[in-house]
């Protein structure tokens, strides 16, 4: 290929490599027009991939080129790592952007990419490995100082240590089958009483289900608030944290809703745990943008869970509060530019809500893709709308639900809800069905207005309305 | 909503409690005066009727893109899936199909991106050339994607028309490389 190998570059110049010329986005939709934003404003020329599906789509007008690389279905075209490799090939791109979901915590492309030679915006292929086996991230996490839920050390072989276990991880604690999942051999144990009885029947059901009837305990939680940290590393051994989002609004551990900060956390707690977070990840080496997620309990400890080392969906939020453009500074850090010339030194101002509009059935949550008649979006003051949908589109049924996101920013969580109240008001989709009707109604909440949140808010306010 | 099945329309209407024969009424206004939309708000109470817009041209409610005509390819690693003929005017929107191309040609179209090679290598005489017949199965040109040289093969025979596409070219999923004029049509 004509370009020079960046590793050429780099190590010509070494860390203070300059910035891209040319990134190629391996994705489609919302997320791959918010890069082209940033490229833009960076001054870095664009290549858009797409699928047949997405031939008339946004992202391929507004890139500087475009390059079709397979069938409407993702696994022959956005999923299909040689396919997204010869096109940045005979584009000559130095870089490739994977976005949210497609190949972007896959390490093996991130590996692919790094022999190609063009830099991966995201973490090494090694962390991209670590934090996709759950476990073993867990492992890694809580050897670094994050807090996890708490358990018993492995199997628990008989009702004897089931009881001194419990008595010592405190009730509620839920019993699960090691080789299980999908809720089946979980048993919730709420006092000493019941764990007998519970210990044999989970056991039970683990070898039927599973053929083995290993059980191990943990911490219940009944209610969590999902909790998540915003982080950038740097290619020189430093991360920072960008405070938490609250997600907890979800329903089948589909975000639905989001903000920033949480009305669950306060400052005190933000730069304890951030701090945590900080220690644990510069331990780790992670460089890039990432969230660190953590379940709350009722009494305000918090739990890592998983990691998701790539921008996500609702880093809006994040950018609202903190005035950072969290895919810029991606894309500088992983240029090999250092925290404090990428970020500086960013404060929280106000607070951010994000609404997913997804093309969905509010009600049965039954997809709805289709031809789209009229698309208006709100705006005025505090209102962002990312989008890669409009009249006359189309949202593909091969793709994610995704249409738009809906973020508004206020001086204090009052404001914002008022701001996404009217605005959601005001943003007229017709010809596909979409998310709005419930999250209208979910803006009126009084529940949500006071910040009483947890994971089955969505739960409890389906069965309301259907009784 | 049964009342306004003469009239299809559709309305929101954020507070229940609607007299249904005076919405009626107002739908027999609507058409009587050829208004396609009509708002109301009085209080709570907000109606806005709208006219369900004449399909024209029958639209499909989803621009489902036609398969593409692809060819086998001797090189396992990149799957190729065999799919049917598609009109060519719906493939490979980017390149235009030459005039040349008659409405019977045979377009022979990459199946994966890469670089369009004619030759085997630099010195060598092109696979094919205008004027030569080719069978199905015949190696017709080299496309490379990731260093790999993956020769593409002609999947109908016929004589080749045109060649679409330069030695060197960068092409896409879909890109028609060649017109075949299937054997048997000749004009």
């Amino acid at each position: 290929m004509a370009a020079p190998p960046t590793w050429g570059v780099r190590a010509l110049l070494g860390p203070a490599q300059t910035m891209f010329r040319k990134i190629l986005i391996a994705n489609r939709g919302e997320i791959a027009l918010r890069i082209i934003d940033a490229c833009k404003e960076l001054g870095i020329a664009t290549v858009a991939v797409y699928s047949e599906a997405d031939r008339n789509a946004l992202h391929v007008r507004f890139a500087d080129e475009a390059v079709c690389i397979g069938p409407p279905r993702s696994s022959e075209s956005y999923l299909n790592i040689p396919q997204v490799i010869s096109a940045a090939e005979i584009t000559n791109v130095e870089a490739i952007h994977p976005g949210y979901g497609f190949l972007s915590e896959n390490s093996n492309f991130a590996e692919v990419c790094e022999a190609s030679h063009i830099t991966f915006i995201g973490p090494s292929p090694e962390l991209l490995r670590m934090m996709g086996e759950k476990d073993q991230a867990r492992r890694e996490m809580a050897a670094a100082g994050l807090p996890i839920v708490p358990g018993s050390q492995g199997i628990v072989p008989d009702e004897a240590t089931a009881v001194s276990e419990a008595a010592r991880i405190k009730y509620p604690v839920i019993l699960k089958a090691s080789a299980g999942g999908g809720g089946r051999g979980m048993r919730v144990v709420r006092s000493e009483a019941e764990l007998g009885a519970a210990f044999a029947t989970a056991r039970n059901e683990a070898q039927q289900a599973f053929g083995v009837p290993d059980v191990y305990l943990e911490k219940f939680i009944e209610r969590p608030r999902h909790i998540e940290f915003q982080v950038l590393g740097d290619k020189h051994g430093r991360v920072m944290h960008l405070g938490e989002r609250e997600c907890s609004i979800q329903r089948r551990h589909q975000k639905l809703i989001e903000e920033s900060p949480s009305p669950a956390m306060d400052s005190k707690k933000r730069a304890k745990l951030g701090g945590q977070v900080v220690a644990a990840l510069e331990q780790v080496g992670y460089t890039s943008a990432g969230t660190v997620e953590f379940l709350m309990d009722e009494d305000g400890s918090i739990y890592f869970i998983e990691m998701n080392a790539r921008i996500q969906v609702e880093h809006p939020v994040t950018e609202m509060v903190t005035g950072v453009d969290l895919v810029k500074s991606q894309i500088r850090l992983a240029a090999g530019e250092k925290l404090e010339e990428a970020v500086g030194t960013p404060a929280v101002h106000g607070h951010a809500i994000e609404c997913r509009i997804n093309a969905e059935d509010p009600e049965t949550f039954v997809p709805s893709a289709g031809h789209i008649t009229v698309f208006r979006t709100p705006g005025g003051p505090g209102i962002r709308v990312d989008t890669a949908a409009h009249a006359d589109g189309v949202i593909p049924p091969y793709y994610d639900s995704l249409v738009a996101k809906l973020i508004a920013h206020g001086d204090t969580r009052a404001e914002a809800i008022a701001r996404m109240r009217r605005a959601l008001e005001m943003f007229v989709i017709e010809g596909i069905k979409t998310s709005i009707p419930l999250q209208r109604k979910i803006m009126m909440d009084p529940d949500f207005s006071e910040g009483r949140l947890d994971t089955h808010f969505l739960d409890r306010f389906a069965t309301l309305r259907a009784g | 909503m049964k009342g306004s099945k003469k009239q299809p329309a559709s309305f929101e209407f954020t507070v229940p409690g609607i007299d249904l024969g005076q919405l009626e009424r107002l739908l027999s206004f609507m058409s009587q005066h050829g208004l396609e939309e009509f708002e109301y708000a009085h209080g709570d109470l907000r109606i806005r009727l709208k006219k369900a817009v004449a399909q024209t041209g029958a639209a499909p409610v989803l621009a489902l893109p036609v398969a593409p005509t692809t060819v086998v390819q001797s090189v396992p690693t990149l799957p190729a899936p065999p799919v049917p003929v598609a009109p060519p005017q719906s493939v490979a929107g980017t390149s235009q199909i030459p005039a040349a191309a008659a409405e019977e040609d045979h377009l022979v179209k990459s199946p994966i991106v890469g670089t369009f090679y004619a030759a085997p290598s630099p010195e060598a005489a092109p696979f094919v050339k205008v004027g030569d017949h080719v069978e199905a199965g015949q190696t017709v040109c080299i496309i490379e994607a990731m260093k790999l040289m993956n020769e593409i093969e002609a999947d109908i025979s016929g004589e080749v028309a045109r060649v679409l596409v330069e030695n060197g070219q960068p092409v896409e999923y879909g890109e028609p490389l060649f017109a075949l004029r299937p054997t048997g049509k000749k004009k």
